[in-house]
C-alpha cells in the first residue's frame, strides 16, 4: 500500500489553516493603505471597497443560485422519460 | 526561410490518417512530432498570405499569417502537443484521430484568408469534434453526440448562408473585418456565436462537453470556442451586442456552475464564463480590450485544459465525477491535486498566475472605456470564478469529505501533460512580457501594480471568506444528485412536446401515410443500413487482412463495427461517409 497523506484529517492542522487565511485577511486590508489605489470610478476609492464587493457578490451569488435551484431543478434523469 | 508545402492544418489532417497504422512507441512518437513540425512551421512564417490555391476561379488563401491569427494558431498547437501527450496512452486510434483532426481543422479556421476554405474547415471541426463525444460510447454520450451535430450543422447554414449573401455583395470570398450591418453580417455573426456558445446559443456546450472521455473533453475544451473567438475579434470588433452576449455569459454560468454536480458540467459552464470575458473585451473593442480577449484565450485555453486534466484523470482512475461521490482524493493523487490547484488559481486571476495578467486587461479596459455597468458585472463575476472553479472543484474533488475512495495516481504521460500545463500557467503569470510581445497591438499595461494586485487579493480573499463562513454554518448550496433546466430544454422537452401536439392533431392523416409510408420507408432505411454495414464491412475487412488481423481478433473487430454501425454509435459519420464514397464510387465507373 503506498503512504498517504493524511495531514487534513488532524484537525489541529485545519485550524492552523484557518487561522493563516484569517491572518492574510487582516494584512491584504492593511495592505491598502500603504499602495495609492487608482481606479476610473469613484468606489474604488472606498476603503475596502474591493474586500466588502468580494464578499457580497459572493453571498449574494450563493443565495441567489439557491433560488434558482427551486425553478431549475429535476431528477438526474428527467430526459430520459 | 524554410517553408512547408502543406498548410499546418492538412499536415494534422493528412497525418492523422496514419495513425490506425502505427503501433506502440513508433504511434506514440509519430503523434507527438505532428504538433512539433507543425509548431517549428509556424515559427518560421513571415507575415503575409501563403498558401494561396487557385480554385474554380477563386483564391483560396490557408495561410493568412498576422499577429493576430499567428498567436492562435501558436497556442493551438500547443494545446494539440498537451491533448496528444495526455491522451497517449488510450488504445482507442478513433479518439486519436479525430482528435488531431479537430485540432488541424481548427488551425485550418485561424489561419484561412477565404470563406471557403474557412467554411470547409469549420465543417471538419464540427464533425471531429462530434467524434470526441461519441467516443464515450454510452447511451448518453451518443444522444449528446447527436444533439451536438445538429446544433452544430444548423450553426455551420447560418454561416453558409451568410457567406453566399456576403460573396453576392461584395464579390470577393476574402474577408476581414465585416462589422454589423446588414442581413448577410448577422448570420454570419449568429454562425460564429453559436460556435462560441454566446447565450442564448449555448446549450450544447454544457450538454455535450462533459460527455466525452476523460481524454477527449480535454480537447474539446479547448479549440471550438477559441476559434470562434478569434473570428470575432476579426470580423466583429466593437460590436455592442457582445457587451451584452458577454455580460450575460460572465454571470449567467456562474450560478449553474454553483448547482452543478457533475465537475466536468461545472468546468463547462465554468468555460462559458471565460469566454464571456473574451466577448466582453471584443464588444469594447478598444486596443487594450482586444489585446486582453486575444491574451485571455490564450492563458484561458492552458489552465481550462488542465482542469480538464485533472477532473479527466479523476474520472479515469476513480470511475467518478460528481460532487456527491467523489471527495478526499488529495491522499493518494497528491500530485493531480496540486496540478488541480494551480490550474484553479490561475482561473481565479491570483497574481503570479496566468489568468491574473490577462484577465486585468479587459476589467481595465472596461474602466478606461467608463462602462461601470460591465465592470462590476466583471467584478461579480471575477467572484463567482473563485467559486465554482477556484474552490468548489478542487475543494469537493480533492478535499470535502472524505468519499473512501483510494485512487492512484494517473499514468505518467498524463502527470508529465499536466505539469506541463502548470509550469505555464506559472510561468505566464510571472514571465508574462512574451505573452505581450505577441499580442496584435502594441501594449501599454502594467498588470502588478499595487492596486491591481491588492485590490485583486481582496476580491478573492474575501469571496473564499464569505465561502469559509457559509460553509461552517451549513448555508452553502448543497451537494444535489440532480439536472438542472438550461436552454437545451427546448429542443430535448418542448420540441417533443410540440411534436407530441403535432402528433395528435395530424392522427387521422397520420394513421393513413403511416400504413403506406412507413412501410416503404422502413424497407428502404434497413436495406441501406444493411448496404451500409456490408460496404464498411467490405472495406474494412480487407484492410484488416492486409494490416494481419486473422481469426478471432478479427471477428472481434468485425463484431464491433457492425454493433457501431447498427446501433448508430457512429450514426452519421461512417453512414454518411460510406454514402459519399458509394455514390462517388458509382459517379466514376458509370
Amino acid at each position: 500500500m503506498k503512504k498517504e497523506l493524511t495531514i487534513f484529517d488532524n484537525p489541529k492542522n485545519v485550524k492552523r489553516l484557518r487561522y493563516g487565511f484569517f491572518v492574510a485577511l487582516v494584512l491584504i486590508l492593511i495592505a491598502e493603505s500603504f499602495v495609492e489605489m487608482h481606479g476610473e470610478f469613484s468606489v474604488e476609492h472606498f476603503y475596502g471597497f474591493y474586500a466588502v464587493y468580494g464578499f457580497i457578490s459572493y453571498v449574494l451569488l450563493i443565495f441567489v443560485a439557491k433560488l434558482l435551484r427551486k425553478i431549475i431543478m429535476r431528477k438526474e434523469d428527467y430526459y430520459d422519460e | 526561410m524554410m517553408n512547408s508545402i502543406l498548410p499546418p492544418a492538412l499536415i494534422f489532417i493528412l497525418g492523422a490518417v496514419l495513425i490506425p497504422f502505427l503501433r506502440g512507441k513508433a504511434k506514440a512518437i509519430y503523434m507527438l512530432a505532428l504538433p512539433v513540425v507543425v509548431f517549428i512551421i509556424l515559427l518560421n512564417l513571415s507575415l503575409g498570405n501563403t498558401w494561396i490555391v487557385d480554385f474554380w476561379g477563386y483564391e483560396l488563401i490557408m495561410g493568412r499569417v498576422d499577429k493576430l491569427s499567428l498567436i492562435f494558431a501558436y497556442i493551438f498547437t500547443i494545446m494539440a502537443f498537451l491533448g496528444i501527450l495526455f491522451a497517449l496512452q488510450v488504445k482507442d486510434n478513433l479518439q486519436h484521430v479525430s482528435g488531431i483532426i479537430y485540432a488541424g481543422s481548427t488551425l485550418g479556421v485561424v489561419l484561412a484568408g477565404d470563406f471557403l476554405s474557412l467554411y470547409l474547415f469549420w465543417e471538419i471541426m464540427a464533425v471531429s469534434s462530434t467524434f470526441l463525444i461519441l467516443a464515450s460510447r454510452t447511451k448518453a454520450s451518443r444522444e449528446a453526440g447527436f444533439r451536438y451535430i445538429l446544433v452544430h450543422l444548423i450553426g455551420g447554414l447560418f454561416l453558409l448562408a451568410g457567406i453566399v449573401l456576403y460573396v453576392q455583395k461584395t464579390g470577393t470570398i476574402a474577408f476581414d473585418y465585416i462589422g454589423l450591418s446588414g442581413l448577410d453580417s448577422y448570420l454570419i455573426f449568429i454562425g460564429i456565436a453559436l460556435n462560441a456558445a454566446a447565450i442564448p446559443f449555448h446549450a450544447w456546450l454544457p450538454d455535450a462537453y462533459p460527455m466525452g472521455t476523460p481524454t477527449s473533453t480535454v480537447f474539446l475544451s479547448a479549440f471550438t470556442t477559441k476559434s470562434a473567438v478569434y473570428l470575432l475579434i476579426r470580423t466583429f470588433p466593437g460590436a455592442d451586442i457582445l457587451l451584452v452576449m458577454g455580460g450575460l455569459m460572465v454571470s449567467v454560468p456562474i450560478f449553474y456552475a454553483v448547482l452543478e454536480n457533475d465537475i466536468r458540467r461545472v468546468l463547462s459552464y465554468s468555460l462559458m464564463n471565460q469566454v464571456g470575458f473574451m466577448l466582453v473585451g471584443i464588444g469594447i473593442g478598444s486596443e487594450l480590450a482586444l489585446n486582453g480577449a486575444v491574451a485571455h484565450a490564450f492563458c484561458h485555453i492552458i489552465y481550462k485544459a488542465l482542469l480538464f486534466m485533472a477532473a479527466g484523470s479523476v474520472l479515469q482512475m476513480t470511475g467518478k465525477i460528481k460532487c456527491t461521490e467523489i471527495g478526499g482524493l488529495y491522499k493518494t493523487m497528491p500530485l493531480t491535486c496540486l496540478f488541480c490547484m494551480v490550474g484553479a488559481a490561475s482561473i481565479s486571476a491570483f497574481p503570479l498566475f496566468s489568468g491574473f495578467v490577462s484577465k486585468s486587461m479587459i476589467i481595465s479596459a472596461s474602466a478606461h472605456e467608463k462602462i461601470f455597468l460591465i465592470w462590476m458585472v466583471l467584478q461579480f463575476a471575477s467572484t463567482g470564478v473563485v467559486d465554482h472553479a477556484g474552490i468548489k472543484v478542487p475543494f469537493f474533488t480533492f478535499f470535502g469529505h472524505d468519499a473512501g475512495i483510494r485512487a492512484k495516481e494517473p499514468p505518467l504521460n498524463m502527470l508529465v501533460a499536466m505539469g506541463i500545463a502548470a509550469g505555464l500557467c506559472v510561468g505566464l503569470g510571472v514571465f508574462y512580457q512574451p505573452l505581450y510581445n505577441m499580442l496584435p497591438f502594441p501594449v501599454h499595461f502594467e498588470p502588478y501594480t499595487g492596486s491591481h494586485v491588492v485590490g485583486q487579493l481582496q476580491l478573492l480573499l474575501f469571496g473564499a471568506l464569505a465561502f469559509t463562513l457559509l460553509i461552517l454554518s451549513g448555508y452553502y448550496v448543497p451537494e444535489v444528485r440532480s439536472k438542472n433546466l438550461d436552454a437545451d430544454w427546448t429542443y430535448r422537452k418542448f420540441g417533443r412536446f410540440c411534436y407530441g401536439i403535432l402528433d395528435r392533431g395530424l392522427n387521422s392523416l397520420n394513421r393513413i401515410s403511416e400504413g403506406l409510408l412507413m412501410g416503404a420507408v422502413k424497407g428502404l432505411v434497413s436495406f441501406f443500413k444493411s448496404a451500409a454495414v456490408k460496404i464498411a464491412l467490405f472495406v474494412s475487412v480487407n484492410i484488416w487482412l492486409l494490416l494481419g488481423y486473422r481469426d478471432k481478433r478479427l471477428e472481434i473487430k468485425k463484431n464491433r463495427l457492425y454493433n457501431d454501425i447498427i446501433q448508430g454509435t457512429l450514426p452519421i459519420g461512417i453512414g454518411a461517409a460510406v454514402a459519399i464514397s458509394f455514390i462517388l464510387l458509382v459517379f466514376i465507373l458509370t
